[in-house]
């Protein structure tokens, strides 16, 4: 196994920070993510996990009175420049959300190529093609392929989640982040997803935030450890896992914590 | 004094309630017999053909509805093209744009103009946009749509358009604040869903709340048609109030509702009389039919 500590930096936060109005809720982060690995992101309910992965596409400050300083480099350009364009960015970084948001009026075919089409490409065979490539990665193209045309929201939770999955895909976006991807779906639905990470990795970078340590054990390559805000550890998530270096982060993943 | 035991006092509230409702049916059920009573000689008399009959002609007894339902339609749809855009417009705006805070303030006033009685919109169209639409909306579309035969003709100030105008004024409330309450149901998922795939704050109005609100948009507007159909004060005042069916929309006519409020104290034919009862009865079915459609659209996109 090559060394991932060698892989090339794809995506960086600088001093990173985010308010809610007042409330400070991610203060100073500062992390590099490598190409094709799969980063998770641990710690306590509101401790500004979410948080700080929304201001890594710049969503965050969709919200009314949120705030951002710091900085974002992804391939070495800030995306928090002036210059740059916001929607470039989100093209770039793709996002899966905790619960899976389908648009409810259109069928799943629509769902996987929206991205496309916002792009202003409407080729038929392009859309079509994208769309079996995305939800082959999906891992959800032979359960929905003979009823593309049936609305996206006609389908069970994980497939659903997975063709969320598939739209965020089809821009081909070199980051991928997730919100608690898989919180709100069960085991077997989980797992399916999981799996379909270990492929998706081959290709992309992840930054995943979930709540469930055994699926950031099993499946990141990274793991950083947050609580209130603060990044207290970042490091392989072997090592992270059995040999932690701080307190706190030993505390939280032997349950006497949070 | 006795205290009532719960039991009865449930068993009165029971009756009390339901007679209530019961009375308000029986109204309802007593207003629709009247009017076919009183309309049935006119019934008798024209049948259908009322109903296609372009000549509306007190002196010799002869009465036809075609420009009233011409008159009312006409009013009615080209207020709702102007007034859709506008209201969905104005409840993005506030739904969108605006910070809480001041949103509230602006749909309040936005929803005070429905508070506006109807005499009121009266007396400022005929002061104030009648001439407006004579000396400057008129001249203007003249000069540049008027190769449409709906631009055609002089205009007095008065006629289809000032009452179309006015109308559309009178039912944008209606509709942006229903727009509104439609637009704040769609799930913050929903927009945030748009954004991370890259799209432009008008790309994600498209994507994420126009979309799925069509059918509440249509039941919108169909609730709007309703209230333009039966208006009748500011309609009155501003649309010349004569019987004529004219393809310019600078020309004057009448409405169902209009006619009524005219002529009923005048009547002195039991035809006259009749067949303004006849207009009335067709009023109520033509409100009727439109609120029946407004449903089955809203159910037709419900489903999907």
């Amino acid at each position: 196994m090559p060394n991932l500590n060698d892989a090339k930096v794809i995506l960086e936060a600088k001093k990173l920070e985010a308010w809610f109005g007042d409330f400070h809720a991610v203060k100073g982060i500062t992390v590099d993510y490598r190409e094709k690995t799969i980063n998770a992101i641990i710690g306590p309910s509101g401790c500004g996990k979410s948080t700080y992965l929304r201001c890594l596409n710049r969503i965050h400050e969709e919200i009314e009175g949120a705030r951002t300083a710091g900085e974002v480099l992804l391939e070495g350009k800030n995306i928090y420049d002036k210059k740059v364009d916001v929607v470039d960015v989100r093209r770039r970084i793709g996002m899966v959300f905790q619960k899976p948001n389908p648009f409810p009026s259109m069928s799943i075919l629509d769902n996987v190529v929206i991205g496309l089409r916002l792009q202003g490409i409407s080729k038929r065979s392009t859309l079509l093609e994208t769309a079996e490539v995305c939800l082959r990665k999906a891992a959800l193209w032979d359960e929905v392929k003979d009823k593309l045309n049936s609305l996206g929201t006609s389908l069970s939770g994980g497939q659903q989640q997975r063709l969320c999955i598939a739209r965020a895909l089809a821009v081909n976006p070199p980051v991928l982040l997730m919100d608690e991807p898989t919180s709100a779906l069960d085991p077997i639905a989980t797992a399916k997803i999981e799996e379909l990470m270990n492929e998706i990795k081959k290709e992309y970078t992840v930054i995943i935030v979930t709540h469930n340590m055994q699926q950031a054990a099993r499946i990141s390559d990274f793991t950083s450890f947050f609580v209130y805000g603060n990044m207290i550890e970042h490091g392989l998530s072997a090592d992270i896992f059995t040999n932690p270096k701080e307190k706190q982060t030993e505390d939280y993943i032997s349950g006497r914590f949070g | 004094m006795i205290k009532l035991k719960s039991k009865t006092q449930d068993a009165l509230l029971f009756y009390v309630l339901r007679t209530i409702s019961l009375v308000v049916i029986a109204l309802l059920l007593g207003i629709i017999f009247v009017l076919i009573q009183a309309a049935w000689p006119a019934i008798k008399a024209g049948g259908l053909t009322f109903l296609f009959s372009k000549e509306w002609n007190p002196v010799e007894d002869r009465y036809g509805a075609l420009p009233f339902i011409f008159g009312t339609l006409v009013t009615s749809l080209v207020a709702l093209l102007i007034a859709t855009p506008v209201s969905v417009l104005i409840a993005l705006f506030i739904t969108e744009y605006l910070p809480k805070s001041i949103s509230r303030i602006v749909a309040l006033l936005v929803e005070m103009v429905a508070a506006i009685p109807s005499i009121v919109f009266g007396l400022w169209g005929v002061f104030y946009l009648a001439p407006f639409v004579k000396k400057v909306l008129a001249p203007l579309l003249k000069t540049h749509l008027g190769f449409l035969p709906l631009f055609q003709g002089p205009s007095f100030g008065i006629g289809i358009l000032t009452a179309a105008l006015i109308l559309s004024i009178m039912i944008v409330p209606t509709i942006s604040s229903i727009c509104r309450s439609i637009f704040e149901l769609v799930p913050a998922h929903q927009k945030e869903a748009s954004y991370a795939l890259g799209s432009t704050k008008y790309e994600m109005i498209k994507l994420a709340i126009l979309s799925p609100s069509v059918s509440g948009i249509s039941s919108a507007v169909v609730l709007g048609l309703g209230r333009a159909l039966g208006e009748t004060m500011a309609v009155t005042m501003l649309i010349g109030n004569s019987p004529v069916i004219s393809s310019s929309l600078f020309s004057p006519a009448a409405t169902m509702a209009s006619v009524m409020a005219n002529e009923y104290a005048d009547a002195n034919t039991p035809l006259h009389i009749s067949s303004l009862c006849y207009l009335a009865l067709l009023l109520f079915l033509i409100t009727f039919l439109s609120n029946l459609f407004a449903r089955t659209i809203v159910k037709s996109f419900s489903k999907g």
